[in-house]
């Protein structure tokens, strides 16, 4: 509002080079607008400080704020917990960066394999609704602890027991399902005179999904990922259930010595460091791709 | 060659559901004409051109393109389709591809040619066409008329033996509908065969050699296009046409 306000003041200045002269009336009411502009940024400005300076003061007068304090925000804990926790972020990364890949990967396999028409491919198809189906109702902490518990119990000769490799599986299994519904969505949002305008240059089936559908499917199914990728990141700390040692289980490792919970904040705020880059980045994406899109509106 | 129609069918019925679309069609498209349907909205005109294309499949009858029986299940279908370009009423390009990559896509994935030669002649057709600054523009920054004649370059480009037009001026403002049609018949002029479903009459008058009035999915009547408005034998396109004069449309 403001950013638009400044412009519309600023344009009175210099509109082409005709001679013109904004009238009066233009002029009072952008002098209006701005004066509503200040008005709204005081009162919001107030308005923060009211609202955080009640909150801090209901906080720090509750009862119990002092043993609270002690054991949740004890700034040595905190230094002692920071560096072992961020060593243990960096398995929570390379486990986001290779799980992103694979769901990506294998969520697009299944939405293509729910998309084949056909009878030979009903087989196929089937599964891949199936697999949605249970991976998106199955609690992913139970997926978690079915793989990272159960199949190490198996003691099946040549499969792991590395609970960040099976933590990581698990991970895939779950994702990969909603990611392949996110993929579908996209599939089935672009409009069959793509694929029929496509199928009448003769194109196969197949060239007129890679060519021409996949490619707008994707495009516009951006947002839902990124959010999905961002899930993904937190969702990693769960792999600790195994006894791997990520940022949440650095944290516990500390906090089961010391019975102070400090260490737990810590692993939170950083995991939200984490993931707000990624949030704007999202966000980012989407303002850009909408940006496109109203840029390219000559019908 | 020349003897055998380009496109033929016989006794072609289609139904969707319960309704029946097309009943007993017959058509013929000789080599190098041109050949208008006309109807009402909903006649069947835009489905039999998609019956011709294997867009969709018909239930009774047979198609043949070049002599070649095209409705037997074994045929390769892409390999007809390869040989039919369409242009359609809501140009259906592809909005993620620039207008060359649209032009380009067929004849580089279906037919091999190389990017170069490609693009070559793409770009050659888009100039030939007024279109030749428009090659790296994205669809959604061109007008209605633009794009449709980029959709006429992109069924153009992989040298069809037959073109199929869907009443490719009806979302077209009308200022825009003259471009367009220059477009068309220059490509009769080049002796292109062509079939088109319109709504504009004084223009099928113009370029058809050959016009069908079709109402409700059947060819009621077929002739020059002299014979069709001038002399026509129906009780009923003589109806049609004169609902079409008074709407000001001849």
């Amino acid at each position: 509002m403001t950013v638009h306000d400044e412009e519309l003041a600023e344009g009175a200045g210099h509109d082409g080079h005709d001679g013109y002269v904004p009238s009066r009336r233009r002029l009072e009411r952008e002098r209006h607008r701005r004066r509503r502009a200040r008005r709204a940024t005081a009162i919001g400005a107030v308005s923060t400080l009211v609202t955080g300076a009640v909150l801090y003061l209901v906080v720090v007068n509750a009862p119990g704020w002092p043993r609270t304090k002690e054991t949740f925000f004890d700034w040595g804990y905190a230094r002692e917990a920071f560096p072992v926790v961020l060593e243990g972020l960096w398995l929570n990364v390379r486990l986001l960066l290779v799980c992103g890949a694979a769901v990506l990967v294998l969520g697009m396999l299944i939405a293509v394999a729910r998309t084949l028409r056909g009878p030979v491919f009903f087989p196929l198809r089937f599964l891949a609704a199936a697999y949605t189906d249970f991976f998106r109702g199955l609690p992913l902490i139970i997926n978690l602890m079915i793989v990272v518990l159960g199949v190490p119990a198996l003691r099946l000769q040549g499969v792991t027991v590395d609970p960040v490799l099976l933590g990581g599986t698990a991970l895939t299994l779950t994702y990969s399902a909603y990611v392949a519904e996110v993929f579908r969505a996209g599939i089935e949002s672009v409009h069959p005179s793509q694929r029929a305008a496509a199928r009448s240059l003769g194109l196969s089936n197949r060239q007129a999904l890679r060519y021409v559908v996949l490619p707008q499917a994707v495009r516009r199914q951006v947002p839902p990922l990124l959010n999905d990728l961002v899930s993904l990141q937190k969702d990693t700390g769960l792999v600790s259930i195994g006894g791997a040692v990520d940022a949440v289980r650095a944290a516990d490792i500390i906090v089961g010595r010391s019975l102070n919970y400090t260490p737990y904040i810590v692993a939170g705020l950083v995991f939200v460091a984490l993931t707000i880059p990624m949030t704007r980045f999202t966000d980012w994406v989407t303002a850009r791709m909408d940006r496109r899109r109203a840029q390219g509106g000559v019908a | 060659m020349s003897g055998v129609p380009v496109l033929r069918m016989e006794s072609v019925r289609k139904s969707f559901g319960g309704a029946v679309v097309l009943r007993d069609v017959d058509l013929e498209v000789a080599p190098h004409t041109v050949t208008a349907l006309i109807g009402a909205s909903g006649s069947g005109k835009s489905t039999l051109l998609r019956c011709a294309n294997l867009l969709e499949e018909i239930d009774d009858g047979a198609i043949w393109l070049d002599g070649e029986e095209i409705t037997d299940p074994r045929t390769d279908q892409d390999a007809v389709r390869r040989r039919i370009g369409v242009v359609f009423q809501a140009y259906n390009l592809f909005p993620h591809m620039t207008v060359l990559k649209n032009i380009t896509l067929a004849p580089r994935r279906v037919h091999g040619v190389s990017r170069a030669e490609a693009e070559a002649r793409a770009r050659e057709l888009l100039e030939r066409l007024g279109l030749g600054g428009k090659a790296s523009e994205y669809p959604d920054r061109l007008s209605g008329g633009q794009q449709q004649r980029v959709a006429i370059v992109r069924a153009l480009a992989v040298r069809p033996r037959l073109l199929l037009l869907d009443e490719i001026t009806a979302a077209l403002d009308p200022e825009l509908v003259g471009e367009v049609l220059t477009v068309v018949r220059g490509l009769k002029d080049e002796g292109m065969t062509m079939v088109l479903a319109t709504h504009e009459m004084g223009f099928a008058r113009e370029v058809a050699d050959q016009v069908c009035f079709l109402e409700d999915g059947v060819v009621l009547e077929h002739g020059t296009a002299r014979q069709i408005f001038e002399e026509p034998r129906q009780e009923r396109t003589r109806r049609f046409l004169r609902r079409i004069v008074e709407a000001g449309r001849l």
